[in-house]
C-alpha cells in the first residue's frame, strides 16, 4: 500500500508509538525504550484534551518497560517514578499507589509503607477532594500493611507465650497495629466493590479480639448488600464464618445456595450436597442432586471421585427407594444428549479404569442407573472389575442388573 | 527614531540608502546620519531609562528594540541559501537572485501591508526603493549586505510557545509578540495577498534555483528539508540571541510539519505572478531539468537499463514537451499547465515502461520468461533485460528503504534545544518540562541498547544507487533491450502491440483539482508497483504520477482518442 510522504507533529507520534507496541506486544524492551525516547518530546505538547494525553502515556509504557527490562534497576525505577509524580497532579495519588504496589512486589515492604504514609499526608487544594477514591485506597494498602504487621507481632507473642514470656511492648505494639489496621479496612469495606484480601484481613481481626457481632455483620454486608457487585467469594466468606461458629445447618445451606446459583462448579458443592442429602425437607434433598448435578457439568469435576461417590450415593438411594425417580428424570432430561459423551465413553471408561479404580467404579453405578447396563462404560468397567475380581464391582453388577428397569423409565 | 525634519523640504519621512543613511523620500535628499548612530542612542538611552526608572520598565526594555516578521524570513532565506551553497549550488544564487526575489517582495508588499504613518522611519530592509527600478539588470547589493543590517538591529524578544497552543488564544485579546507586527502579521487576513509563511521561504529558494537552472529538483529540496540539510524546521533557533520569538511569533515561524510538494509549488507560481517575473530562464536540452536528463538520472536510480533512455527521448520529442517553450515559467500565464519536471519525468518513464511490457499483470512476465529463454542462447556481450528480475531486486530495496523512512517518521524529533515560552509566565513551567523530558529521553536511551546517535545521512542526490561492478548481477544497466524487442521494416519496435490508457477521459482541474482519481485496486499491480517506485523517489503520492502519466498518454494518443476508443498501438520512430 501506498506510503504517506506527509507527515506532521501529531501523526508522527502516533506512528511511533504504533512502534512501541509492536515492540512490547513483543517484548522487545530495548526497542520499546528506544522509540519511547523519541516519543518523550510530546510531553512539550501536553494540552491534555484526549482521553490519555502524553503524560500518562509515557507514564505506563515507561513502568512496564522499566518492570521488563533486563537492565533497569530499583534505583532507575524510582527515580522515573519520581518525575511522573511531577508531571500530572491529577494523577499522584494513582503514581503513588502504583509506586508502592511495585515496591511491595519487589519485596520492598517498610519502603511500601514509607511511600503510602507519605502519600497520605498529601494535600493539594481542590485535587484531595477530587482524588478521594485514590486517598482512600491508599489508606486501605497502608491498613493492609498494618494487618500485616500485626500479624508478625501476634505470631512473637504467641512464640513469647509458649516459651512463657510475656512481652507487653510487643503486646502494645500488636494493639497499635490492630487499631491503625482496623480503622482503614473498614472505611474502604464500606465502599461497594470487590475487598476480598480486605474482609478476610478484617474480619480476621476481629475474630482475635472477639467481636464476632461485628464480623458477622461485615460479612453479611460483604455478601449480601446489592449495591456490591455479585462476588462468590463474598459468600465463602460468610460460610466459612458461620461454620467456624457452629451456626446452624439452615444459616450454613442458605449461605451456600447462593453460592450455587452464582458458581455451580464451586468446589464447596460437595460440602454443599453432602449437608442437603442428610436434610430431613425433601425440597432440599432435591436441591441437593440438582447442586451435585451442576456440579458435574463442569470439566474441572470430571475425574473428581469425591464428586461422583456423591452422586452415586444419592441415586442409589433414590432407587432402592424406590421414590422420586422423577428427580432423577428431570435432572437427567437436559443431560442425556451430551453426558454420555462427556463423561461416560469407552475411552474413558479404559482410562478411568486404569487410572482411578474408585473413580470408575462410582462412575459405573451412576452410568448404568442412567444409562442401563448395556451401556458401554457400565459393561466395560463392571466386566475389569469382575474380571479383577474385586467384591464390590460383583455386587455392583448385581445391583445394577437387578434396577435395570430403571434406566428405562428414566429415559423414556 | 529619527524624526527630525529634512533640511531641504521640512518633511519627516525618512528611508535608508544601501550605505545606511538617512534619505528623504519626498526630495531624496541624503543625509550624513546612519542608522547605527541612531540605534546607540537609542539603545544607551533606554538603557538610561532603565537605571533610573528602576526593575519593572527594564523588564519591558528587556524586550529590546523591534525586529518585524519580515527580518525574520529574512534570516531564514539567508540560513537556507547558505545551505544550498553548502550543498553546491553557486553562490550567485544567494547573493544575487534570491536577494532580489526577496527584495522585490518586500517592496510589492509593503507598498500593500503596512499604512505608513507620517514620520514614521521605516526599517532597513525598506531600502527597496522607489526610485530604484528592479527590473534592471545589473548591480544589485548583495544580500549579505542587508542582512548585516539587519542583525546590527536591536534587540528582539520572543517569547512564544507552540504554534498550536496559540490557537486557543482569542484573536481579541492583545496577545505580545516578540515582533513589532506579529500580532497584526496573522490578523491581517484576506485582504493581503501573499503573506509570508514558511512554506513559502521553500518556494523563494526553488523559484531561485529555477531561474537559475540548478541541478535540483522541487521534490531534492523537500528531501533535503526533511533530512536536516536545509534549515526549516526549528530555524529560528539560528536568529540572534537578541531576536527572541515570543507569543504569536511562533504560530508564523514554527513548523510542525513537513512541507508539501504541491503547496510549495503552487505557492512558487503564485509568488512569480505576483512579483511580476518575466520569463524565466529557458529550459533547454542541455539543463539537468529537462526530461531527456532527468530520464537519464531517474533511469539510473530506478536500476533500468541505460537504453530506455532512447525511448524516453522518443516519447519526448513525439508529444513535444522537450521544447522550450513548454518547459520554460512563464509567471502568470494561465494558458499553459506549468510543469513539474521531475514529475514529468517519472511519469514519461513509466509511460515507457507500459509501452514496451504493458504491465497488466500478465504480458509482463511472460514477456520475461521468454527473455529468460532467450537469454540463455545468448551469445552476445550483455544479458537481456528481464522485468521479473528487475522486479525481484527492486521490490526488494524499496520494502527495505520504505520500512527504514517509516521508522524515521516514527523517530522524527520536532523540538530543538532551544525552548519557546508563550509568555513569561510559562517560562517556569515550560523549562521544567522541558528538564523533565532531557532527563526521561538520557534514562531511556540508556536502556535503548546500543544507541546509535541519529546520523544525518549525507546529503546525496541519488537514494538508490547500483554499481555494475557488482558480480551478483544486480545492476540492470548495462542490460539490452533486444530480448523484448523485434525488427519490422528495418526497425526495432516493441513485442508489445497493445497499450492500455490509464484514463478514457480527463477530468477537469479547475472543477476537482485533479486530472484523473487514481485508486489502487482500479489498476495492475505492476502498475502500482512502477508507480510507488517513483513516488518513494520523489516523495510524493503515486496519485500525481498518475496524473501526469493520463495528460501524457493523452498527448501520446491524441489521434486515436479523437477517432474512436481503439488502443492498439505500436510505436515507431
Amino acid at each position: 500500500s501506498s506510503h504517506e510522504y506527509k507527515l506532521n507533529f501529531k501523526k508522527s507520534k502516533e506512528v511511533c508509538l504504533s512502534y512501541i507496541q509492536d515492540a512490547m506486544l513483543q517484548k522487545q524492551w530495548k526497542r520499546a525504550a528506544e522509540f519511547l525516547t523519541f516519543y518523550i518530546e510530546s510531553l512539550e505538547k501536553d494540552f491534555s484534551t484526549e482521553y490519555m494525553g502524553p503524560s500518562e502515556i509515557i507514564w505506563r509504557i515507561g513502568t512496564e518497560i522499566l518492570c521488563h527490562h533486563s537492565h533497569s534497576s530499583m534505583k532507575e525505577f524510582i527515580s522515573f517514578i519520581e518525575q511522573m509524580k511531577t508531571l500530572g497532579v491529577k494523577r499522584y495519588l494513582k503514581v503513588c499507589l502504583e509506586h508502592a504496589f511495585h515496591l511491595l512486589c519487589n519485596g520492598l515492604i517498610d519502603e511500601a509503607y514509607q511511600n503510602l504514609s507519605l502519600a497520605e499526608s498529601w494535600r493539594f487544594g481542590e485535587q484531595t477532594a477530587i482524588q478521594d477514591k485514590e486517598m482512600k485506597l491508599i489508606q486501605a494498602y497502608r491498613g493492609l500493611l498494618d494487618y500485616y504487621s500485626w500479624c508478625k507481632q501476634k505470631n512473637i507473642m504467641l512464640e513469647h507465650g509458649q516459651d512463657g514470656f510475656e512481652d507487653l511492648s510487643v503486646e502494645q505494639e500488636m494493639h497499635s497495629c490492630f487499631r491503625k489496621a482496623a480503622v482503614n479496612l473498614k472505611e474502604i469495606i464500606k465502599i461497594p466493590g470487590v475487598w476480598d484480601l480486605f474482609v478476610k484481613c478484617y474480619v480476621d481481626l476481629l475474630e482475635f479480639y472477639g467481636d464476632h457481632n461485628e464480623a458477622r455483620q461485615v460479612l453479611n454486608e460483604y455478601a449480601y448488600n446489592s449495591k456490591f457487585p455479585a462476588n462468590p467469594n463474598a459468600h465463602v466468606y460468610l460460610y466459612q464464618f458461620l461454620k467456624r461458629h457452629g451456626e446452624s445447618k439452615k444459616s450454613l445451606i442458605s449461605a451456600l445456595k447462593i453460592l450455587h446459583d452464582i458458581v455451580p462448579s464451586h468446589e464447596l458443592m460437595i460440602d454443599f450436597n453432602i449437608m442437603l442429602q442428610k436434610s430431613k425437607k425433601r425440597k432440599k434433598r432435591r436441591l441437593g442432586l440438582e447442586v451435585i448435578f451442576a456440579a458435574l457439568d463442569y470439566a474441572g469435576w470430571k475425574e473428581n471421585v469425591k464428586a461422583w461417590s456423591c452422586l452415586a450415593r444419592q441415586v442409589k438411594q433414590i432407587v432402592i427407594s424406590e421414590k422420586h425417580l422423577d428427580w432423577i428424570k428431570q435432572e437427567w432430561n437436559s443431560r442425556k444428549d451430551w453426558w454420555p459423551a462427556f463423561h461416560f465413553s469407552r475411552y474413558l471408561a479404559k482410562r478411568n479404569w486404569q487410572e482411578n479404580e474408585s473413580l470408575s467404579y462410582e462412575k459405573a453405578l451412576v452410568a448404568g442407573i442412567l444409562l442401563g447396563k448395556d451401556c458401554k462404560y457400565f459393561k466395560y468397567v463392571s466386566h475389569q472389575g469382575c474380571k479383577a475380581q474385586v467384591k464390590r464391582f460383583r455386587i455392583l453388577k448385581k445391583f445394577v442388573t437387578k434396577h435395570n428397569p430403571v434406566y428405562l423409565r428414566i429415559s423414556g | 527614531d529619527f524624526n527630525e525634519r529634512c533640511a531641504q523640504c521640512s518633511e519627516v519621512n525618512w528611508g535608508l540608502t544601501d550605505g545606511g543613511r538617512f534619505y528623504c523620500r519626498s526630495c531624496h535628499n541624503v543625509t550624513e546620519r546612519t542608522r547605527e548612530v541612531v540605534n546607540t542612542d537609542f539603545i544607551s538611552n533606554t538603557r538610561i531609562q532603565t537605571i533610573s526608572k528602576g526593575l519593572k520598565k527594564q523588564e519591558k526594555t528587556d524586550r529590546g528594540c523591534e525586529w518585524y516578521v519580515c527580518e525574520g524570513f529574512q534570516l531564514v532565506l539567508k540560513k537556507q541559501a547558505e545551505a544550498l551553497e553548502a550543498l553546491g549550488v553557486c553562490p550567485q544564487m544567494k547573493d544575487e537572485i534570491l536577494c532580489n526575489f526577496w527584495r522585490r517582495y518586500l517592496q510589492k508588499t509593503k507598498q500593500a501591508y503596512c499604512n505608513r504613518p507620517a514620520g514614521e522611519t521605516v526599517k532597513a530592509l525598506s531600502v527597496c526603493d522607489s526610485s530604484t527600478d528592479v527590473d534592471s539588470e545589473p548591480e544589485r547589493p548583495s544580500l549579505l549586505h542587508f542582512l548585516s543590517l539587519s542583525e546590527s538591529e536591536g534587540d528582539l524578544q520572543t517569547d512564544c510557545s507552540f504554534a498550536s497552543s496559540i490557537s486557543k488564544i482569542s484573536e481579541s485579546t492583545s496577545v505580545c509578540s516578540g515582533s513589532v507586527d506579529g500580532s497584526s502579521y496573522l490578523m491581517k487576513n484576506r485582504k493581503e495577498k501573499l503573506r509570508m509563511t514558511m512554506p513559502m521561504t521553500l518556494s523563494f529558494c526553488y523559484m531561485a534555483l529555477l531561474w537559475l537552472r540548478e541541478p535540483m529538483t522541487l521534490s531534492d529540496l523537500l528531501r533535503f528539508v526533511v533530512e536536516g540539510h536545509i534549515p526549516y524546521l526549528n530555524v529560528f533557533q539560528h536568529f540572534p540571541e537578541k531576536m527572541k520569538l515570543y507569543g504569536l511569533d511562533l504560530k508564523i515561524f514554527c513548523v510542525e510539519s513537513w512541507p508539501v510538494y504541491e503547496e510549495v509549488y503552487n505557492k512558487m507560481l503564485e509568488l512569480a505572478a505576483f512579483l511580476d517575473l518575466p520569463r524565466f530562464p529557458d529550459i533547454t536540452d542541455s539543463c539537468f531539468l529537462h526530461p531527456d536528463m532527468l530520464c537519464m538520472k531517474y533511469l539510473m536510480e530506478a536500476n533500468l537499463p541505460d537504453e530506455l533512455h532512447n525511448w524516453t527521448c522518443r516519447v519526448v520529442k513525439k508529444i513535444c514537451i522537450g521544447e522550450a517553450d513548454f518547459l520554460t515559467l512563464v509567471p502568470g500565464n494561465k494558458s499553459t499547465r506549468n510543469v513539474k519536471y521531475d514529475v514529468l519525468a517519472a511519469a514519461v518513464i513509466v509511460v515507457v515502461l507500459k509501452l514496451l511490457f504493458l504491465l497488466d499483470d500478465h504480458y509482463e512476465w511472460l514477456l520475461s520468461d521468454f527473455v529468460e529463454e532467450r537469454n540463455k542462447n545468448n551469445k552476445e556481450g550483455g544479458p537481456y533485460f528481464e522485468f521479473k528480475k528487475w522486479y525481484k531486486v527492486i521490490k526488494c530495496s524499496l520494502d527495505v528503504k520504505e520500512k527504514k523512512l517509516d521508522e524515521e517518521r516514527a523517530k522524527y524529533l520536532w523540538r530543538c534545544e532551544k525552548p519557546l515560552f508563550y509568555s513569561a509566565k510559562k517560562k517556569a513551567k515550560v523549562l521544567k518540562r522541558r528538564q523533565i523530558v532531557v532527563n526521561l529521553q538520557n534514562q531511556f536511551g540508556k536502556l535503548s541498547g546500543s544507541v546509535q546517535p541519529a546520523e544525518k545521512p549525507n546529503p546525496s542526490s541519488f537514494q538508490l544507487s547500483w554499481s555494475e561492478e557488482n558480480t551478483d548481477g544486480s545492476c540492470f544497466h548495462g542490460h539490452s533491450l533486444k530480448g523484448i524487442l523485434q525488427e519490422k521494416c528495418g526497425l526495432l519496435t516493441a513485442m508489445n502491440p497493445d497499450y492500455w490508457l490509464c484514463t478514457v477521459k480527463l477530468c477537469n482541474e479547475k472543477l476537482c483539482g485533479h486530472l484523473a482519481h487514481y485508486r489502487e485496486v482500479d489498476f495492475p499491480q505492476s502498475y502500482h508497483f512502477v508507480l510507488r517506485l517513483f513516488a518513494f523517489l520523489l516523495r510524493i503520492q503515486p496519485s500525481y504520477i498518475h496524473d501526469e502519466v493520463c495528460v501524457i498518454e493523452h498527448k501520446l494518443f491524441n489521434k486515436k482518442l479523437c477517432k474512436k476508443p481503439k488502443y492498439k498501438t505500436g510505436l515507431r520512430k
